[in-house]
């Protein structure tokens, strides 16, 4: 039975309702739950999930809105959901003493350097204003920006000598701290400028795993590189990194910019005094510059930037005789019908470079992430072929958390894939590092040892093919990580790239 | 600030939003603040988009705002006399009538407004008795005003008469006036709407005894500062809206000697001296008077955005701001605190008076932190009354170094209200006022605290970003 509720005046951020409605729905065992702020884009969300009610008309964005389905009644359910509710931001305030409600507050008081914004993003734009107009650089991690908010803000930080990173900025390093979801790297000569975050953890990962070392990972949010905004931000921060005693190397990633975007950065890379390494995915450049190496995936862009910082690298674009093994140990266990591979991502860039490495290595792929008519998944929810899914798509993350911080979303989509009979290889990606969850392989182990007795009972071999991207510096660490899902007969993969590669191997793919 | 600064410092954080990021920043051993963060203008996307449109002129708007706020606080205020209207308000004719609060036509006045004005009207010899003086104000022939179109200011009704006795302050630094009535204590008085005989007789009183005494005595004195005894009386448990206490009796010591100078007859000195001595509130008509001066001081400032005042008629609350005389202006809300014994919330009229001057100026409500023993109308909470101080400076653009509260470790008071910060932090000026009984004459029926409705600043707000250019 269903059941609904308004706490006036009430504001929980966001994060903290998603996070908090998973767990309140396991404790007290509902068929299911929403809780959001009443704003007009929230209505719509409740009404398409079929849990919004005619009170909700007049509640305001500062309005808590909860809509439950029970599987039976629950005498004073309103009460226990705050109640857990509050816990968990009380435990939160608990952690910091002073209270500070507006960003002038605490940049009187602590002379604070940085804001970092996750707030809606139909209120991040005036809090990123706020911040430069006090002189503060921005980390804006809020999507839903508006273009002209991120010219604005872009135009303003450029005229003040401040970083606006993003919006839709989910990773930076800045003087070796982590900022949102990175991974914890060590410190050296090779700085980085990204309009996209998991492809600056995957070059950082790379790098650090290598021996190499970060001076600062900028990002600059996806639409940077737009026609619009025109690389704002990645050109400043270009000239940011050549002024930068601690950079020796420049690496710059992006999925494919604007061309006019492009030849701005072209132009602006020219003249640099410190050696450059673009990768900007499937975008061709024909150009010979000096001092500029051009690549298209970001296991190639790590390898360049730690072979000019003077680190020996093996060649992770090869397999090696070891997986070569692995692999035709698989092969000989497949049935005929199972040739298809089945990319999960949880990490957007990650899925792009994927099928930038599996396209002409095997047919009609297709994801949602593709920009190329031909290869776009119209339905990302429905298997179809060799498909690789980011699961941190608009479709999948409505009102749920990435599944970089809740992988639990891509565990129905494993078992699915698993029961379809021309599946032969579940490619994965496990993200670890700052901002993700705390053991994203331990939540998926159960699901991968399922999802192999399903094929088995059909008397299918699948196979599973993971990338960890993160460090043993990194809390999760990455060689338990990685122990785990070897233990479960995994093959892992020394980059996503790479992945990619063993994944086409095993179906036969051109090598 | 630059980017190369940056990467040579240490990274100190502000966290907007997410709690979740906290425990990275932790584990980094990264230095952080978290914000209590709430949607600005409580969410409102049109309120919010007009924050946005104005946010090209913020240069400007943040200059003319700094300026207001200095001339405020630079003014100085002197009692120089005391004299009727008449005499000394601008544009005041003997048809004249004054009310507190945004313009209003007389039947739509609340009954303590009507009440005070029929009163002004048989004091003044206009009518004879009570149903003339109504047919009189509803003729057409008296000319109602706020009191603020004539630089004056009045507590409750706030009504001034031709002939009333009007105290008359002079600010040294800016070369302008302001004008105030004369107290007449509690009880059965005009303010409240009472005009019994009592009330006229004792407003013929303070016309024959008390305004020639005092204003000789204030000659005398070659003027008394009054911003001088506000200072003071802040450190000695006044907020001087509603705890007039220290303040009345600093003003009595200071114009004491020179009653006694003044060539008077004994009857009336004492006369006047006990007058001021037997009313605790007798300054509320001073430190009224010296925050319209001051205020006043900063009006007309191009791009400003401060409000130089707020007012109540007891029916609509009004703002008017630093850069134009446009009122804007919302129902006014009723008092919240507490009420005199055999009143109920019921028996209240609602918000009224020009006294929220004083919480404009940064006193008033804004001080409570430093006037602890009033606190009970706030439910007796000390902490609360501090909370209420420190957190006006979420709203104001300055502060008022010269008014200091020593609980707070003397903090200055939070002055110059800002509707930006207002609707941005979705924050109303907070005001410690007095509930007049909603039937004319019944007086005083508790105290309390009250917001301004917010819709005067978004209606402020709204017309400023129109304007603006």
């Amino acid at each position: 039975m269903k059941d609904y509720e308004i706490v006036k005046n009430a504001y929980y951020d966001s994060v903290t309702l998603m996070s908090t409605t998973v767990s309140i729905k396991k404790a007290l065992n509902l068929k299911d739950l929403v809780m959001f702020m009443g704003t007009d884009m929230n209505k719509d969300m409740m009404e398409s999930v079929g849990l919004y009610d005619k009170k909700f008309d007049d509640a305001t964005p500062n309005d808590l809105l909860i809509g439950i389905e029970m599987h039976e009644t629950i005498d004073g359910w309103v009460d226990q959901v705050l109640d857990k509710l509050s816990n968990k931001t009380n435990q939160n305030q608990d952690q910091s003493q002073t209270v500070f409600k507006t960003i002038s507050q605490a940049k009187q008081a602590k002379d604070s350097n940085i804001a970092i914004i996750s707030v809606p993003g139909i209120y991040a734009a005036n809090e990123a204003y706020k911040a430069l107009e006090n002189n503060m650089h921005v980390m804006l991690f809020s999507d839903n920006v508006s273009v002209e908010d991120e010219i604005g803000l872009k135009d303003l930080a450029i005229k003040k000598d401040l970083l606006v990173m993003g919006p839709d900025c989910g990773t930076a390093i800045i003087n070796g701290m982590g900022l949102c979801f990175a991974n914890q790297v060590s410190k050296g000569h090779i700085g980085l400028v990204a309009a996209s975050g998991t492809g600056l953890q995957e070059v950082t990962v790379i790098i650090d795993r290598f021996g190499g070392g970060i001076s600062q990972a900028i990002g600059v949010g996806g639409r940077d590189l737009s026609e619009a905004v025109g690389g704002k931000m990645m050109l400043k921060s270009i000239d940011a990194l050549s002024e930068d005693d601690e950079t020796e190397v420049i690496v710059l990633i992006s999925k494919p910019p604007h061309k006019s975007v492009l030849d701005k950065i072209l132009t602006k890379i020219k003249d640099l005094n410190k050696p450059v390494v673009v990768c900007l995915l499937d975008a061709v450049v024909n150009e010979n510059i000096k001092d500029v190496h051009f690549v298209s995936t970001l296991t190639e862009a790590a390898q360049k930037a730690l072979e000019l910082g003077g680190f020996k690298t093996p060649d992770l674009m090869t397999i090696d005789k070891e997986t070569e093994t692995l692999i035709e140990k698989e092969q000989l266990l497949k049935v005929k019908s199972q040739d298809k591979i089945k990319g999960l991502f949880c990490g957007g860039t990650l899925t792009a470079e994927t099928l930038s490495v599996l396209r002409g290595k095997v047919h009609d792929i297709i994801s949602n992430v593709a920009k190329k008519k031909d290869e776009i998944m119209i339905n990302p929810m429905e298997s179809h072929g060799h498909n690789l899914v980011d699961l941190g798509d608009d479709v999948f993350t409505q009102g749920k958390p990435h599944p970089m911080i809740e992988p639990m979303i891509r565990l129905d989509r494993i078992i699915q894939e698993a029961k379809n009979p021309e599946t032969s290889v579940i490619l994965l990606d496990f993200e670890l590092g700052l901002g993700s969850h705390e053991d994203p392989v331990g939540v998926t182990i159960e699901t991968i040892e399922e999802a192999l007795a399903i094929a088995k009972k059909d008397n299918r071999h699948l196979s599973f093919v993971a990338y960890v991207c993160g460090t043993n510096k990194d809390a999760q660490n990455l060689e338990k990580s990685e122990a785990m899902l070897k233990e479960h007969g995994v093959i892992i993969a020394k980059t996503n790239a790479h992945a990619a590669l063993i994944a086409s191997k095993i179906v036969g793919g051109k090598l | 600030m630059s980017i190369s600064k940056l990467f040579s410092e240490t990274l100190k954080v502000v966290n907007v939003g997410s709690p979740s990021f906290k425990k990275d920043f932790e584990t980094q051993g990264l230095d952080y603040v978290h914000l209590e963060w709430k949607p600005p203008a409580s969410g409102d996307l049109k309120l919010l988009s007009l924050l946005n449109q104005i946010r090209p002129y913020s240069e400007q708007i943040e200059k003319a705002n700094e300026e207001v706020v200095s001339k405020i606080k630079a003014a100085e205020a002197k009692l120089v006399a005391v004299k009727q209207a008449k005499d000394v308000i601008p544009n005041m004719t003997s048809h004249t009538i004054l009310h507190s609060g945004p313009p209003i036509a007389f039947d739509n006045m609340v009954g303590p407004m009507q009440g005070a004005i029929i009163g002004a009207l048989m004091y003044e010899g206009l009518a004879k008795d009570e149903k003339e003086a109504t047919l009189l104000a509803k003729s057409g022939k008296i000319t109602f005003d706020s009191a603020h179109h004539h630089q004056a200011v009045g507590p409750m009704a706030g009504i001034i008469s031709a002939s009333m006795p009007v105290h008359v302050l002079y600010n040294e630094i800016h070369g302008n006036y302001s004008y105030c009535t004369i107290n007449e204590g509690l009880g059965k008085v005009l303010r409240y709407g009472a005009n019994s005989n009592e009330v006229l007789d004792r407003l013929k009183f303070m016309e024959t005894t008390v305004m020639p005494v005092l204003n000789e005595a204030v000659e005398l004195a070659k003027g008394i500062d009054i911003k001088s005894i506000i200072t003071q009386a802040l450190h000695m448990g006044d907020e001087c809206h509603n705890r007039n206490k220290a303040s009345s009796a600093l003003f009595l010591r200071e114009v004491a000697g020179y009653i006694v100078q003044t060539s008077f007859s004994d009857e009336m000195k004492s006369g006047t001296l006990n007058f001021i001595k037997n009313n605790e509130h007798y300054f509320l008509n001073l430190s009224m008077p010296y925050c319209k001066l001051a205020l006043d001081s900063a009006r007309h400032t191009p791009y400003s955005t401060v409000v130089v005042a707020m007012s109540r008629n007891g029916v609509d609350f009004g703002i008017q701001l630093a850069h134009s005389d446009k009122w804007f202006t919302a129902p006014a809300n009723y008092v919240k605190g507490l009420m005199f014994p055999g009143f109920t919330e019921d028996d209240a009229a609602p918000d009224i008076g020009d006294s929220a001057i004083t919480e404009t100026c940064g006193i008033g409500g804004f001080a409570m932190g430093g006037a602890p023993a009033i606190v009970q109308f706030v439910g007796g909470v000390v902490k609360q009354a501090y909370d209420y101080s420190k957190e006006m400076h979420e709203i104001t653009s300055g502060k008022h170094q010269v008014f200091t509260l020593p609980p707070l470790d003397f903090m200055p008071t939070a002055l110059g209200i800002d509707i930006l910060k207002v609707v941005e932090t979705n924050i109303l000026p907070i005001i410690n006022t007095g509930m007049a009984h909603k039937k004319a004459g019944v007086g005083q029926v508790g105290a309390g605290l009250v917001n301004p409705p917010m819709a005067c600043f978004e209606k402020a707000l709204e017309d400023y970003a129109k304007g603006v250019k």
